[in-house]
């Protein structure tokens, strides 16, 4: 049966070329880069150019970006590294309402260390106000975190302007673009941020690397204590091979980005028109323009969405829900309940992330099998007919 | 590779005894307050045994497995037999769930317990 993957907010499959750029630091180029002999210099080597090219996708100076192993620990570093180093100056954090865990949780752990946190509500597109992180400021805040693009509705934050509110306050400005870089234009420069997050996996470069972009000048203590590495900004032997394929990701990614960008959204909005149209009583989530090319998330009415992933599944067709039957937690998703979503509905989502298997033949084959699935589910519910 | 066992992706595919039954001897509902899923039971009732059953479900795939399962594991029995009927036995009947899953089994047995109650309470109408 073919597969189609439509799910590629969650992972991306490694790009051939990336893991062909990988391989020889794996076995016959091991060396350590802190070591002085030839395989260890050369390990230095490639790490650096790794890192002149991540700099260079997002205009930042080649200094000012630390590898890490992956978004989590980036976002970590970020919340932890500003709090600790700025404990003096104040103790008051403003994000939003709709952050990934990777910065929910390290914000609820400060908030048990006597940090206080302000998590800022969406509106019903999921876009936060930068008139509200502004009001949200106090003489206690040091740092502000919002994150670029939202990994389950696909929203696009203003992050310009909440660049400009942190700029004149003086504050230290955090943007998790884990699901941006990689995908659309990103510039630390034109998004007045000093802190931003990505994670190679997210654009076909390896799991388990990533990086924090730290602007020069920045206050910030490590995450990670240790050895000199990253010039004592994140301490562990150097991810090399990670660090290659991170780079040869973002050097592939830079080449077609527009085109890309192009193909998955004029894809997308074939699947936006064709689900709206076609299938009754489904509702889109996010923003219908400021949204991630690839990202479409919708809620079906009077059905929940493990049904329909697993169903979705047997046709050999992958992608994500917020519904809470799917988490461990048993709540439904925390981005949905903030866009205003009611339990039942945000119960029936479905998020659709395309990336560059896809086409529209199987956009065609998605819809037609989701109709389908859609139809029986609703024939079993309670809730249907009593509309 | 599927979270769970065959018989429940069986049966979650497959369901059986979808739908409702035109004037029901009984009806249950239940809700389940973990995460907000809905079952609905129905059941036809001849010299108190249980001739029919049929559900609706709003849940995931375990909810929508045990109500099936549950439909076909009454159907035959007295309403003394189905009254012991219990999430746990309609969760071995489907080889088992995964622990987080277990709470869905519970809409089953007590969507049957509540169909029961309108039996017993409809009864007592008629008289
Ligand atoms: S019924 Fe919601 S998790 Fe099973």
């Amino acid at each position: 049966m073919k597969y189609i993957y439509m799910d590629h907010a969650a992972t991306t499959p490694t790009n051939p070329d990336v893991l062909k750029a990988m391989l020889p630091f794996f076995s016959e180029k091991y060396g350590n880069p802190s070591s002085l002999y030839s395989i260890g210099q050369e390990s230095r080597t490639v790490i650096e150019e790794a890192r002149g090219k991540v700099a260079k996708f997002i205009g930042a100076k080649h200094d000012e970006i630390v590898f890490t192993s992956g978004g989590t620990e980036s976002n970590n570093f970020a919340l932890m590294g500003v709090a600790w180093a700025n404990q003096k100056k104040g103790n008051h954090i403003v994000t939003s309402s709709i952050e990934h865990h990777a910065i929910i949780n390290p914000c609820k752990f400060l908030e048990k260390r006597g940090f206080k946190v302000t998590y800022l509500p969406v509106d019903k597109y999921g876009i936060v106000d930068p008139d509200d992180v502004k009001k949200a400021i106090t003489d206690k805040t040091i740092l502000i975190s919002i994150m670029h693009a939202n990994n389950e509705i696909g929203t696009i934050e203003p992050i310009a302007e909440i660049g400009k509110v942190a700029r004149e306050k003086e504050i230290i400005f955090h943007t998790d673009a884990v699901q941006t870089v990689g995908h659309i234009p990103v510039n630390v420069d034109e998004l007045n941020v000093d802190l931003l997050s990505l994670s190679a996996h997210k654009f076909y470069g390896p799991k388990g690397a990533g990086a924090l972009y730290i602007r020069k000048g920045t206050k910030i203590v490590p995450y990670l204590y240790g050895g000199d590495q990253e010039k004592r900004r994140r301490a562990s032997t150097e991810n090399v091979p990670g660090i290659v394929g991170l780079g040869k990701a973002i050097e592939l990614a830079m080449q077609d980005m527009e085109e890309e960008c192009k193909r998955l959204a004029s894809l997308r909005n074939m699947l936006i028109e064709k689900i709206l149209s076609e299938v009754d009583e489904v509702i889109l989530n996010g923003h219908p323009t400021q949204r991630l090319p690839n990202n479409a998330n919708f809620s079906f009415k009077y059905i929940e969405g493990e049904s329909l992933i697993l169903s979705l599944d047997m046709e050999g067709i992958a992608c994500s829900t917020g519904s809470a039957c799917t988490s461990s937690s048993l709540e439904p998703s925390h981005v949905l309940r903030a866009i205003g979503l009611p339990h039942e509905i945000a119960h029936g989502s479905l998020r659709f992330t395309l990336g560059r298997s896809n086409n529209e033949e199987q956009i065609d084959y998605v819809v037609e099998k989701l109709k389908k699935i859609v139809n029986k589910f609703r024939s079993m519910s309670p809730l249907y007919e009593k509309k | 590779m599927s979270v769970y066992s065959e018989k429940v992706m069986d049966h979650f595919r497959n369901p059986r005894n979808v739908g409702e039954i035109e004037n029901p001897d009984g009806v249950g509902k239940a809700g389940n307050p973990v995460c907000g899923d809905i079952m609905e039971l129905y059941i036809k009732v001849e010299d108190e045994k249980i001739v029919d059953a049929k559900f609706k479900t709003f849940g995931c795939g375990a909810a929508i497995a045990t109500s099936s399962m549950v439909t076909e594991m009454v159907k035959g029995k007295t309403i003394e037999e189905a009254l012991k009927i219990t999430n746990k036995a309609v969760a071995e009947a489907l080889d088992g769930l995964p622990p987080i899953k277990m709470h869905c089994s519970v809409l089953a047995e007590e969507a049957l317990k509540s169909a029961i109650e309108d039996y017993y309470k409809k009864k007592e109408e008629v008289k």
